[in-house]
């Protein structure tokens, strides 16, 4: 065994679920004996070779891992600076990066002898992934999904529906993803001896930080080695967009102790910083929400604002703990795209590369766009494309003036 | 513990503890409503610090939270409403319950000062466990304050002493695993749970969520140091709005006669 090294950037959280002054485990008195064992399975399946070979068997062959490792060559020529590169993680069985850490939760809940699972969701993708897992393992499934929400994405929610899960409108607060988690939050204390809650982003209490991260980081690990058989070398940026931050941590994790690689987090600017947006780092502060401390959106009584972005899986107004510390301590750098932007960014892949992104990614790209143009052309770009863009189309199709 | 605190379970009878959201629906309005509580003979009273996302409440209190924000309610509104209180009603323990994001966003020093000068008697925080007591604890106890903690259906006897560590003032037993206001928990195992908590400890135990009427209180009182009632109050507030000081001030009544005189009938 190695001895630990005490300057690593991926040693968080400690033992009691602190990411430095981030994280923890703010939750009612309800939960909290739950929490515990969750965290004490966790331990146990982390270092159970059975339950990491039957993760991994499942990401192989439902989900349809290893992802590409993509060089997008129209794009570089484009751009007209660094190589571009995308993690094809919108390839995976659903659409999106989500399906990786549903497929964990849901053996973890196996583990645990629960029989119920609840979810709650922003834009549906989440929802999608926790219903698909629930079919795959005939576990009944209930989505909590702000009403406002089930409007704006009645594709997802018929395709939850699809794969037998309850999509419980949640007419509480501003009816959007923050009302959702509150719900499944209240579900989940009133059932708390048969239920296990999926969370989709790598926030709340810890465990779930940590855990959601550990299985986003089948990302990391596989660009990681991908980019080294292809080059021969490690890539000089990555770049991730970041709501909860789940795709991005997921990425970023596995070279976080690679010193000669920056990283990008690109959070949604919406109309702009000055105006409504859901970028957490650029116009929020540390605050306690939904279970953990971390940068929120709030006034000067920690009431929780409102987040605004185009991409409703960006639309929240905290982010997750261990960006909150990478940002405080330095090692990732942050940025924001508004949505006009993270639009061109959408257009701009479809055009060069023939891929439709989601809104999230679209994020990424933007940012890409920004920066490429500014570095040497020997260097690398790692871009997470951490969804597909199908479920957008229509909301794309609003914003360009086009009626569908 | 605070005096007036220990006072109120002291006086030879189960207290009635009752909750009502602070400016809810208005700050102005909040005042009379409190008075109301005070002259039906509630012996302590909760004061709900308004939060955009009270995760561990239903329906009820979740519209009171709503409607005190709208009303624009702030953090220094609820602090000049209990700073009034104290001088109107030297007497009643205050106790103010809420969220950890209000409490602790301008430092957990500057919330407990606040809350001292404002003649404030305990805290209870729903989303702040023994294990991040750091975040609050050590500043209301540095300021004489209980930090009242929750034991809930869940609270094993394995877990129970770190809950009951840093406890003060009373113990706030949720009856049922859940949110506010849904649900009564069968008295049997409010009694079997009161049974384990005072087998633990010496402070007073105090059992709500899901207590609306006299008929529930009364049987509680019977085992319980306390009874604590939130949502049926809150739900006049919700009807009848600046016009619920009679209908709370009647329900407060009937659940003081039965809470208080509910040792009588067990003899």
């Amino acid at each position: 065994m190695t001895a630990p090294n005490p300057n690593s950037f991926r040693n968080q959280p400690d033992e009691r679920g602190h990411f430095g002054a981030f994280g923890g485990r703010y939750v009612a008195e309800t939960l909290m004996p739950l929490i515990l064992d969750l965290d004490a399975e966790y331990r146990k399946a982390k270092a159970d070779p059975a339950f990491q070979a039957e993760f991994d068997d499942l990401l192989e062959h439902y989900v349809g891992r290893p992802s590409p490792l993509y060089f997008a060559p129209r794009l570089t020529e484009e751009l007209g600076g660094a190589q571009v590169w995308f993690k094809r993680d919108e390839l995976n069985h659903t659409g999106a990066h989500k399906i990786n850490n549903c497929i964990g939760q849901i053996l973890l809940a196996i583990r645990m002898g629960k029989t119920r699972i609840i979810a709650e969701t922003g834009a549906g993708q989440h929802g999608v992934a926790t219903a698909t897992v629930c079919a795959r393992f005939g576990l009944p499934c209930v989505i909590y999904m702000g009403a406002t929400d089930v409007e704006r994405q009645q594709p997802n929610v018929f395709r939850m529906k699809l794969l037998g899960a309850e999509v419980v409108p949640v007419q509480a607060g501003a009816k959007t993803l923050k009302d959702a988690m509150n719900e499944a939050l209240r579900d989940w204390v009133a059932n708390v001896h048969d239920t296990f809650y999926i969370i989709g982003t790598a926030a709340g209490p810890h465990p779930y930080p940590e855990l959601v991260r550990d299985f986003q980081s089948v990302i990391g690990r596989e660009a990681r080695a991908q980019m080294l058989a292809r080059t021969g070398r490690l890539p000089d940026l990555l770049v991730a967009a970041i709501g909860g931050g789940s795709n991005a941590i997921g990425l970023f994790h596995p070279f976080l102790d690679d010193t000669s690689v920056r990283m990008l987090g690109v959070e949604a600017a919406g109309y702009g910083l000055d105006k409504d947006h859901a970028a957490s780092l650029a116009g929020g502060r540390p605050g306690i929400l939904h279970g953990n401390k971390t940068y929120l959106l709030q006034d000067e009584d920690g009431q929780i604002l409102e987040g605004h972005s185009i991409s409703a899986g960006l639309d929240y107004p905290g982010i997750g703990p261990e960006h909150s510390w990478l940002r405080d301590v330095g090692r990732v750098d942050y940025t924001s795209v508004t949505d006009d932007e993270a639009l061109d960014g959408f257009q701009l892949l479809c055009r060069t590369e023939g891929i439709i992104p989601a809104l999230e990614p679209s994020h990424a790209i933007a940012a890409v766009k920004k920066v490429a143009p500014t570095m040497p052309k020997d260097s690398i770009i790692l871009a997470n494309l951490c969804g597909r863009g199908d479920k957008d189309i229509f909301t794309v199709a609003k914003h360009l003036g086009v009626s569908l | 513990m605070s005096a007036r605190l220990s006072a109120a379970f002291a006086k030879g009878h189960p207290a009635l503890v009752c909750f009502v959201t602070a400016g809810d629906p208005t700050p102005d309005a909040t005042p009379a409503l409190l008075d109301a509580i005070v002259a039906g003979g509630a012996d302590v009273i909760e004061l709900g610090m308004p939060f955009t996302d009270p995760m561990a409440d239903g329906p009820a209190i979740q519209a009171a939270n709503l409607r005190a924000l709208g009303a624009g309610t702030k953090t220094a509104d609820i602090l000049r409403i209990a700073t009034d209180f104290r001088a109107r009603h030297p007497q009643v323990p205050l106790v103010l319950m809420g969220y950890a994001n209000p409490m602790t966003i301008r430092g957990s020093e500057w919330f407990a000062d606040a809350a001292s000068a404002a003649g404030v008697d305990g805290v209870i925080c729903v989303d702040i466990p023994p294990e991040e007591d750091p975040e609050l604890g050590p500043a209301l106890r540095a300021k004489g304050i209980d930090l009242i903690r929750l034991a809930t259906p869940t609270t094993d006897s394995a877990r129970l002493p770190t809950v009951l560590d840093g406890s003060s003032g009373f113990l706030y037993y949720v009856s049922v695993a859940g949110i506010t206001g849904k649900q009564a928990a069968a008295i049997s195992s409010i009694k079997d749970a009161m049974d384990r908590l005072k087998a633990a400890t010496d402070i007073p135990v105090a059992v709500g969520f899901g207590v609306r009427t006299p008929e529930q209180a009364g049987p509680i009182a019977r085992v319980a140091d306390g009874v604590v009632v939130g949502s049926a109050i809150v739900d006049l507030v919700g009807q009848h709005g600046a016009d619920a000081v009679e209908p709370v001030r009647a329900l407060v009544a009937s659940l003081a006669a039965a809470v208080h005189s509910a040792r009588e009938h067990a003899a």
